[in-house]
């Protein structure tokens, strides 16, 4: 079947019920999409179909109806998503495997409401855990990019 | 003190070694029974100065050991370096090295040992000593006990400064010049004309030298990088996605495995049906491990769902296999032949509870499991007379013994290679996992085969931390807390993971009450007992360890005897403590937070006070009883560490273990059925979520003598502040976590 991700066409020959992030992470390499829990309970697997936020790992790969954007094709290092940068900014990660996760959602959160209340960030970002507890960043970080995101 | 402290630094930093095409400087000697672990790696041209500076042609790499599972310890050991070598951390390589000795560390040994953080008796002195002793001769390369800071914050300077001098004399040599018109910044030495000598330049120079020692370090007023944010060395990799962990590991020709053992540890497995497991697709092989199977697949997700069809018929479970069978082998052990330390035993505790009206309670702890985000995970390949592993890892030195073993090999043909962890909690302090791997190797060598366990997998094996018992009595009089006994019984957690590790555990096990009979203060008569119960579910050290559970039991039995007085529990704790240290810590809470204003109808606070770690921390929760439930509305804390090195992680730090400590007493917990944890996900075993989440603010003080370190210490109060605040709302007394048995959280 083939896939778009990050702006690229790939051809994978896998099952139809494989989960997206296994076709990322062991079939193409795509690793920034986490593992964490596998039934769409901590949210490290977050990727973007057509912008909005999906758990990969509760995606069949028979079942991607759209462009695939993982953390890696948000931004780089050397060109980050405001996002990312507001991540950078309050220094939330601390093991940070939980937040390419957290940053997909965030990002796709704020294309779609870009002026949010706290009560909107605390509803949006509690389907992703940390076990670090980052969480006061992450809120921090969130109102931050959207400042920045509205700016631009 | 002083005297001790430039011996210890003689002995620290020893001489020199000719290595292929250059020397290797400051090797770390104890009795010359510990080598400097670079000298076997060094290529042509390059210069070790010692186990902590390596400056090759490509750069600067600076050696940092102790692992770093989110807590910033790589930052922070750069830091401790660049501090006296003049680096710009973000200009260098940074590498946790090579598993060693020279690496051992001095102060988690002390931490078993029964002296308390603030006694600086004697005995407490010739205590730290000995372990200090025994730490370097076991080889002790490990992380965890919120050492890292303690442990390498001498010692990291001084290599710094050694290597720095080094470099001075180096280019004094070259250009004639004296010390005083030499100045170092940015890796080179700078010269008066404003023109600068590279490190790197110089560094085939300085090899030649004799390493200059015994620099004094720079007072903290003279700080150039130390005591202000840095930006973490890891940040941006983390927030782009390209940090690698372990479980993200690639090479040529990996395949991807996982492993289904018996989820009651121990139990064995009598046999197993794999002949629909091994038509499914991708999967290459199905191998019986000890306790269990392995399956070998091109795609982790395709070994899990073979992994899954496999029929295993497993051993029965080892130990008491039920929650209830283990709580009453708890209650059991309360007895004088169980008795495993008293280490606190003030004034005369019997004849004060001997008559009249006495306080009492008991407390319940569950098993927890550690569930770090990212899952056991390693990659390893075997091949003649070597053995490679890539993983996460706290104890770098013990797996690559245990590893070796298994293996059949020479510790040093096995080469451990440190890679960042998604989180620990003290999980990576085992590895069980590697030698999993280890086996799978085994039976198909030459191969690099990653083996990533389910989430599933990981929780039903874990090592967690151990449930724990408490009774307590206690007396108040005219308005004060007279007397205080405090019995808990628990499992060993160090006889269970230094067992594992193949080392003996001798002697009382201080976790079994680390955290309450260690706290400052004096109430007349006042004793802390603990009782060893029996080994069952094998246990480990899980976030700030025995402090974890025991200050839940000590802080709120405080509490409620605080109550009993009719005193406030602020103010009352203030008049008991006897550690002015200790006493600041409390009295910043209470003015952060206010204490004692009126909060307004359906609320309340709670206090709780830990000194665990050697740092004194102080919480205070503010909840509201809404219609819904409790809602945790804000926590104020304070500790003191001594000297903080980075204001930005500290915080970080603390308000980290407050939401760990929080989140597992709302609604953490495992419970055992057939020896199996009923709790295999995150849907049951959630922890605090965002929307939970209450503001927090935090200060850190600067007034203890020693340095500490702060990964842990902001665990052990949170979960009593908690209990203490939803008391003083609304009345009632939550004795058992977790506490969502007895109260909603919205």
């Amino acid at each position: 079947m083939k896939l778009n991700v990050n702006g690229k066409n790939h051809e994978v020959d896998v099952e139809d019920d494989m989960p997206l992030l296994w076709v990322l992470r062991d079939e193409l390499g795509i690793t920034g999409p986490k593992y964490g829990c596998g039934i769409g309970q901590c949210g490290a697997c977050t990727v973007h179909i057509d912008g909005i936020a999906v758990r990969s790992c509760q995606l069949a790969a028979a079942d991607v109806d759209g462009d695939v954007t993982t953390i890696e094709g948000l931004g780089t290092p050397q060109s980050m998503h405001a996002v990312q940068a507001a991540w950078v900014d309050h220094q939330v990660a601390q093991c940070g495997y939980c937040q390419s996760g957290q940053i997909m959602q965030a990002a796709s959160f704020l294309d779609l409401n870009p002026d949010p209340s706290d009560d909107q960030i605390d509803a949006a970002m509690s389907g992703n855990l940390c076990r670090c507890g980052t969480y006061p960043r992450i809120r921090a970080a969130v109102k931050t990019a959207a400042s920045k995101l509205q700016g631009a | 003190m002083e005297r001790v402290r430039t011996i210890a630094r003689r002995s620290f930093l020893v001489g020199s070694a000719a290595v292929l095409g250059g020397v290797a400087f400051g090797t770390y000697l104890y009795k010359r029974e510990v080598e400097n672990p670079l000298l076997d790696q060094l290529a042509p041209g390059e210069v070790a100065f010692n186990p902590y500076v390596m400056i090759d042609a490509d750069g600067i790499t600076l050696i940092t050991p102790r692992a770093d599972v989110g807590q910033g310890a790589y930052s922070v050991q750069a830091h401790l370096i660049a501090e006296e070598l003049d680096v710009d951390v973000s200009q260098v390589r940074l590498d946790p090295g090579p598993p060693a000795a020279a690496y051992y560390n001095h102060v988690v040994a002390a931490e078993g040992m029964p002296i308390a953080a603030v006694s600086d008796s004697f005995f407490a002195q010739a205590g730290r000593g000995a372990a200090d002793v025994a730490g370097k001769l076991l080889g002790l390369q490990l992380t965890g006990g919120s050492s890292t800071v303690p442990d390498m914050y001498d010692r990291l300077r001084e290599a710094g400064a050694m290597a720095r001098e080094t470099l001075v004399a180096a280019a004094m040599a070259q250009t004639g010049m004296a010390r005083d018109q030499l100045e170092t910044g940015d890796g080179a030495v700078n010269l008066p004309d404003g023109s600068r000598l590279s490190y790197v330049g110089l560094a085939a120079a300085a090899a030649a030298l004799e390493p200059v020692q015994d620099t004094p370090l720079r007072r903290p007023s003279e700080w150039r990088q130390l005591g202000q944010a840095h930006q973490r060395s890891d940040i941006v990799p983390k927030s782009t996605g390209t940090q690698d962990y372990g479980i993200d590991m690639q090479m040529d020709g990996l395949v991807h495995a996982t492993t289904r053992t018996n989820p009651a540890r121990g139990g064995g497995m009598r046999g197993y049906d794999a002949a629909e497991a091994e038509k499914m697709r991708g999967v290459q092989a199905i191998l019986p491990i000890r306790e269990g199977i392995a399956v070998v697949a091109d795609n982790t997700w395709r070994a899990f769902q073979a992994a899954d069809a496999v029929n295993c018929d497993w051993g029965d479970s080892p130990y008491i296999g039920e929650t209830e069978g283990q709580i009453a082998a708890l209650n059991a052990s309360f007895a004088k032949d169980q008795q495993d330390s008293q280490f606190r035993d003030d004034g005369d505790v019997e004849a004060a509870l001997g008559d009249g009206e006495v306080v009492e309670a008991a407390y319940q702890i569950p098993y927890l499991a550690h569930a770090p985000l990212e899952p056991m995970s390693v990659v390893v390949k075997l091949g003649a007379g070597r053995l490679d592993i890539w993983t996460g890892t706290q104890i770098p030195r013990f797996m690559q013994v245990n590893a070796a073993k298994l293996a059949g090999l020479e510790a040093e043909q096995v080469y451990v290679h440190v890679l960042m962890s998604g989180g620990s909690f003290g999980r990576r302090l085992e590895d069980d996992y590697v030698l999993q791997a280890v086996e799978i190797a085994q039976q198909m060598p030459d191969v690099p085969i990653k083996m990533t366990w389910s989430r599933e997998e990981d929780f039903t094996h874990d090592f967690p931390r151990p449930m724990q018992l408490a009774r307590a009595r206690g007396k108040v009089a005219q308005g004060e807390v007279t007397a205080f006994d405090l019995g808990i019984a628990a499992t060993s957690v160090t006889e269970s993971s230094l067992g594992r590790l193949g080392q003996p555990a001798m002697g009382p096990d201080v976790a079994i009450v680390a955290g309450a009979w260690d706290q400052p203060f004096a109430i007349p008569d006042y004793r802390v007992t603990g009782y060893r119960a029996p080994a069952m579910v094998p246990v480990s050290s899980w976030r700030s360890v025995g402090a974890s559970g025991n200050g839940f039991l000590h802080e709120s039995f405080m509490d409620e005897l605080c109550h009993a007085a009719g005193a406030d529990p602020l103010q009352e704790r203030l008049r008991l403590c006897s550690h002015d240290v200790s006493r600041k810590v409390l009295e910043t809470v209470g003015e952060m937070s206010g204490w004692g204003g009126d909060l307004g109808p359906r609320r309340g606070r709670g206090v709780a006070f830990v000194l665990a770690f050697g740092v004194p921390v102080a919480q205070v929760v503010e909840v509201t009883d809404t219609d819904d439930g409790i809602r945790i509305d804000r926590v104020f804390v304070a500790a003191d560490v001594g000297r903080i090195l980075d204001p930005v992680n500290f915080e970080a730090q603390v308000t980290g273990g407050v939401i760990w400590g929080l989140g597992h007493a709302m609604n953490c917990g495992l419970t055992y059925e057939a020896g199996v944890p009923q709790q295999d996900n995150y849907h049951a075993f959630e922890g605090m979520r965002l929307y939970q989440t209450p503001e927090i603010t935090v200060r850190g003080l600067e007034n203890g003598e020693k340095i500490r370190g702060i990964g842990e210490p902001g665990v052990p109060p949170a979960a009593p502040a908690l209990a203490n605040a939803i008391f003083d709302a609304t009345g009632q007394r939550i004795r058992e976590m977790p506490f969502d048995k007895h109260v909603r959280f919205v």
